[in-house]
């Protein structure tokens, strides 16, 4: 098909689309006014029954955790395709990440670049660690933690000290490290299910204080490991990135 | 009003598929593919909203609050995440289609056809 | 509540994620690797076989993290496992053990990335089948999805793969996002995501114009997965080019899914709302013979031998929507048995093809015309398959498209029968005039363009020395699932059960009941009477017609440059194929071009003919 022929065939097919789908969207009951009834139970009863006060993340890990070690894992298995894709293939060679040119000097990142980055890793550490660690009260959780910390990481390498990120973030741990987190969230479904409960039943105690950090039993744990996950896996698929960009040349 | 984020949608939908079906470059069309998924984002958050409610975190509100709803949030914040990296995984396919083939442009990145 | 129902998920999850995290461990320890591989797969098709049996007599259903349901309102996920959905599953994992003991040795491996994969791949197909709750479908889709996307690319060093990936890719996420906006749409409408609930909703309610929009979406996903005209132009480029134990997934049992995902749908949640039955039979008989027309002629033309197998799986996939579309009990345990059979003898085909792959190093059928000769055992598999392709009796598919044809004969479509024929004959034909031409060096070598030999010359093998034998690791596999899909058609009560089974898979006020109330329904009713599954005159004819056809034609096909009657320069059927051929180009712009406007076409035809 040309590529005429196939913005006509689009154009059409998408008229029939559009109008199909706005003809169907209008059929909704209007922008404001949710029906319910499953959003307006899980407000009701969530805070009572997980002493959680953020109940998005109890819907996340607790009402629909089997759904959340689902998307845990497409998120592993995307970075393995990653690894697999991006690896060193016959015919390349990996280069050593070494000073190629010792004498010459390197052009300079700029210093605000460099000043900006060093001084915010500590911060962005700490704010990943804070909302993976706080799911239960507030608005955060292990994914978005995760991707923060994996920011601290990637802020080192914006900071141009690419072979300290190297050193920092072996590919061999952040691969294991990514395994243990998403084998971790299926483990504490697995523990539920050898104490004769239902998989990812909330087995731990559930605390005190609703919203506290100590409470909701297994809320708090999940997050924790879909954390380390998320976080690992960014740093993957960086490195990975960046050693394909980088290191990988064809023999020559 | 009632409607107007719902037409949102419809057009982003559209809109990246239009970009998907006429690109010349590999990443623009992943991009593309993108913003197609982000049609189904403002999709679900469209659904949840309820005028007048609030956030729902009831760490310092009374539990009894008109709240939004947390389902389509949860299920939101999941596929954000998980959407970046399967990104990832088809901006890796474009970097080694990248060095097979010399060059981004779909139509010729082609080996087997017919 | 059956514990193993999320085992059969979790344990490959959970291996997956073990051999990962000991990723330095393993790798240099090749047969442990594979070993724990093999070991699990073997164990989810044991869990399966069990949770299949304990289904018998009426679903089998798992509340996760304990959240049952009240009042008819569901806050927690379900799993509802019906004998045909464990089934299904059951067979994914038979194949995926097939493949992983294929691949024992010799396949390339890659640190512990393939072992992960395959793995997560089987977890995503197990909760498929079983899951009752439409989001969690939605989740282990995009699971299947995602390690299948990264599988195809698994030997990125060729531009095959890439190409085969990145369409792959493209087009099977914009279906998940249609998937998606159809789920999001039923959710404004319900409030709910469990299917059964979603389902009692609009048998109530009846349907308005958002639930036929959100039906329409949802199986516009599941069409593109499935390989249906116009939707289905990623499958031949993503088999051709896929390792051959992943290529055995793909053709067996991710292409049935698709399909699996329609009838569930249907009969679980939009089936009794939606009424109108003639109009949607109508529509998805009409999409499965185009289907099965297409795929059977874009077969016989192909001389890459994956690409051929690829484009046989596009011909039945439409045979099997068609076993699902007259919506008969006997329709749809039909299409069940058709799938066993079809999985297990295409599984034989694509491990044959990866022995000689192992041995001689080509794909290209007129490469490799007579030089098969040495693979003796291998030959008469790959020729008993094909025959078992063409329906000849006992293979169960055979079974599966008799009772199809029966089926579509009783609700006023008789002419299925003679589409069916025409597709048999067609595929068995392309396969028996592979194994005659590359087995036993019979004919002449058929004509080659310079553009297929460029394309399938690439292909370099795919594993590591010892060529002078096959090892057996790779041709019991292949004996084995061949030898299965005769078994399965003659185990005992195979039909009644079947149809029972299909039964209680079409009543939806049974699976409500027993989703959301516990309650246990011993006999289901669906809308349309089951028939009789016995072995009749006019499916013996049939099956052993197409056979006979397909000999015939496959002899035509090698001999015809020395039979005086059709020596006139040019080979049969080339005028007829080549204007179509064009369509597939290989570029994914056009092949999103042909789902829009697939999409917009389904849409409006039954958006007319359901008001």
């Amino acid at each position: 098909m040309t590529a005429a022929q196939r913005r006509w065939l689009f154009l059409a097919g998408a008229a029939g689309f559009a109008a199909f789908y706005l003809w169907g969207l209008t059929g909704l009951p209007g922008f404001g006014n949710y029906p319910g009834p499953y959003g307006d139970i899980i407000n009701r009863i969530a805070v009572a029954q997980t002493n959680a006060t953020g109940v998005v993340s109890a819907v996340n890990f607790e009402y629909r955790g089997f759904d959340t070690v689902g998307e845990e894992y497409i998120l592993f298995i995307a970075v393995i395709g990653v690894s697999t894709v991006l690896r060193q293939l016959r015919g390349e060679r990996e280069r050593e990440a070494r000073d190629e040119a010792v004498g010459r000097r390197v052009p300079p990142t700029s210093d605000a670049v460099r000043l900006l980055s060093l001084v915010l890793i500590g911060p962005t550490l700490v704010m990943g660690w804070f909302l993976a660690s706080h799911a239960q009260t507030s608005p955060s959780g292990g994914f978005q933690g995760g991707v923060v910390l994996a920011t601290s990481f990637i802020l080192l390498y914006l900071a141009g000290e690419f072979l300290l990120f190297e050193r920092v973030s072996p590919i061999d741990i952040t691969d294991a490290v990514e395994a243990v987190g998403a084998g971790g969230f299926a483990a504490i479904g697995i523990t539920a299910v050898g104490l004769g409960l239902a998989y990812l039943t909330n087995f731990l105690p559930l605390g005190s204080t609703p919203g506290a950090v100590s409470s909701s039993g297994t809320i708090a744990l999940i997050s924790f490991f879909v954390g380390l996950e998320v976080g690992a896996a960014f740093v993957l698929i960086v490195s990975e990135l960046l050693e394909q960009t980088l290191l990988l040349r064809h023999r020559s | 009003m009632q409607v107007f984020p719902f037409i949102v949608v419809a057009w982003v939908l559209a809109v990246g598929l239009y970009g998907i079906v006429t690109s010349r470059h590999l990443i623009h069309q992943i991009v593309c593919l993108i913003v197609v998924q982000s049609s189904t984002y403002v999709l679900l958050l469209g659904i949840g909203y309820r005028r007048g409610a609030v956030a729902p975190y009831f760490s310092d509100i009374p539990v009894h609050t008109p709240a939004v709803d947390p389902v389509v949030q949860a299920l939101a914040l999941t596929d954000v995440v998980v959407e970046a990296a399967v990104t990832a995984l088809l901006l890796s396919f474009a970097i080694q289609a990248h060095k097979r083939f010399g060059t981004l442009d779909p139509h010729e990145l082609v080996q087997l056809k017919g | 509540m059956d514990q193993l129902l999320p085992l059969a998920t979790v344990v490959p999850l959970l291996v997956a994620a073990g051999i990962s995290a000991l990723n330095r461990f393993l790798r240099p320890r090749r047969r442990i690797l594979d070993a724990i591989g093999i070991a699990t797969a073997v164990a989810v098709t044991v869990m399966l076989i069990v949770i299949m049996t304990r289904a018998a007599h009426g679903d089998s259903v798992y509340w996760f993290a304990g959240f049952r349901p009240s009042h008819g309102i569901a806050i927690g996920i379900d799993f509802a496992a019906g004998p045909l959905s464990a089934g299904l599953a059951c067979l994914a994992a038979v194949l995926v053990s097939a493949a992983m003991i294929f691949s024992w040795r010799y396949f390339e491996q890659v640190a512990t990335y393939y072992h992960a994969l395959m793995l997560t791949f089987l977890a995503g197909m197990v909760g498929y089948c079983l899951t009752g709750d439409i989001f969690d479908l939605f989740v282990w889709f995009e699971l299947m999805g995602v390690s299948a996307y990264a599988l195809t690319a698994y030997r990125p060093e060729e531009r095959g793969p890439l190409q085969g990936a990145l369409n792959f890719a493209i087009t099977n996420s914009v279906g998940a996002y249609f998937m998606l906006s159809g789920i999001a749409l039923m959710y404004g409408r319900t409030g709910a995501l469990n299917m059964a609930q979603i389902g009692r909703y609009i048998a109530r309610h009846g349907p308005d114009r958002l639930v036929l929009v959100a039906f329409v979406l949802i199986i516009s996903g599941l069409l593109i997965k499935g390989a249906i005209v116009p939707f289905h132009f990623w499958l031949a480029d993503a088999h051709a080019v896929a390792p051959t134990p992943v290529c055995v997934l793909f053709s067996g049992v991710m292409v049935e899914l698709g399909l699996y995902g329609i009838a569930r749908v249907y009969w679980s949640v939009f089936g009794y709302g939606l009424g109108h039955r003639q109009t949607v039979t109508s529509a998805f008989l009409a999409l499965g013979m185009l289907t099965a027309i297409v795929g059977a002629l874009f077969c016989f033309r192909e001389r890459h031998l994956k690409r051929l197998l690829a484009f046989s799986t596009i011909s039945h996939a439409g045979m099997f929507l068609t076993g699902i579309a007259v919506l008969t009990p006997l329709g749809l345990a039909g299409a069940a048995v058709y799938v066993a059979g079809h999985a297990l003898l295409k599984a034989a085909l694509f491990l044959g093809t990866g022995i000689v792959l192992h041995r001689l190093g080509s794909v290209n059928e007129t490469w490799l015309h007579g030089r098969g000769r040495q693979l003796r055992v291998t030959g008469a598999i790959f020729t008993l398959a094909a025959l078992g392709l063409a329906d000849l009796p006992p293979f169960a598919t055979y079974l599966g498209k008799g009772w199809i044809e029966s089926a579509a004969a009783t609700r006023g479509f008789p002419w299925v029968t003679a589409v069916f024929i025409i597709s048999s004959v067609l595929v068995g034909a392309a396969v028996l005039r592979v194994a005659g031409g590359v087995f036993y060096g019979l004919g002449d070598p058929p004509s080659e363009s310079p553009q297929l030999a460029a394309e399938s010359s690439e292909e370099t093998s795919e594993t590591e020395a010892a060529k002078q034998r096959t090892p057996l690791s790779m041709i019991v596999p292949a004996a084995v699932l061949v030898v299965a899909g005769i078994v399965i058609a003659l185990l005992p009560d195979l039909g009644p059960v079947l149809q029972a089974s299909a039964v209680r898979f079409q009543d939806q006020a049974a699976y409500n009941a027993t989703v959301l109330s516990g309650a246990h329904i011993s006999h289901p009713g669906a809308p349309f009477p089951p028939e009789n599954t016995g072995v009749k005159a006019a499916d013996l004819a049939s099956g052993f017609g197409s056979a006979a056809g397909a000999l015939l034609l496959a002899f035509l096909a090698l001999y015809w440059q020395r039979l005086p009657v059709l020596r006139r320069g040019f080979e049969p059927g080339t005028g007829l194929v080549q204007p179509i051929r064009r369509f597939q180009s290989g570029i994914v712009n056009d092949y999103v071009a042909w789902i829009v406007f697939g999409l917009a076409c389904v849409g409006g035809a039954l958006a007319f003919a359901i008001r």
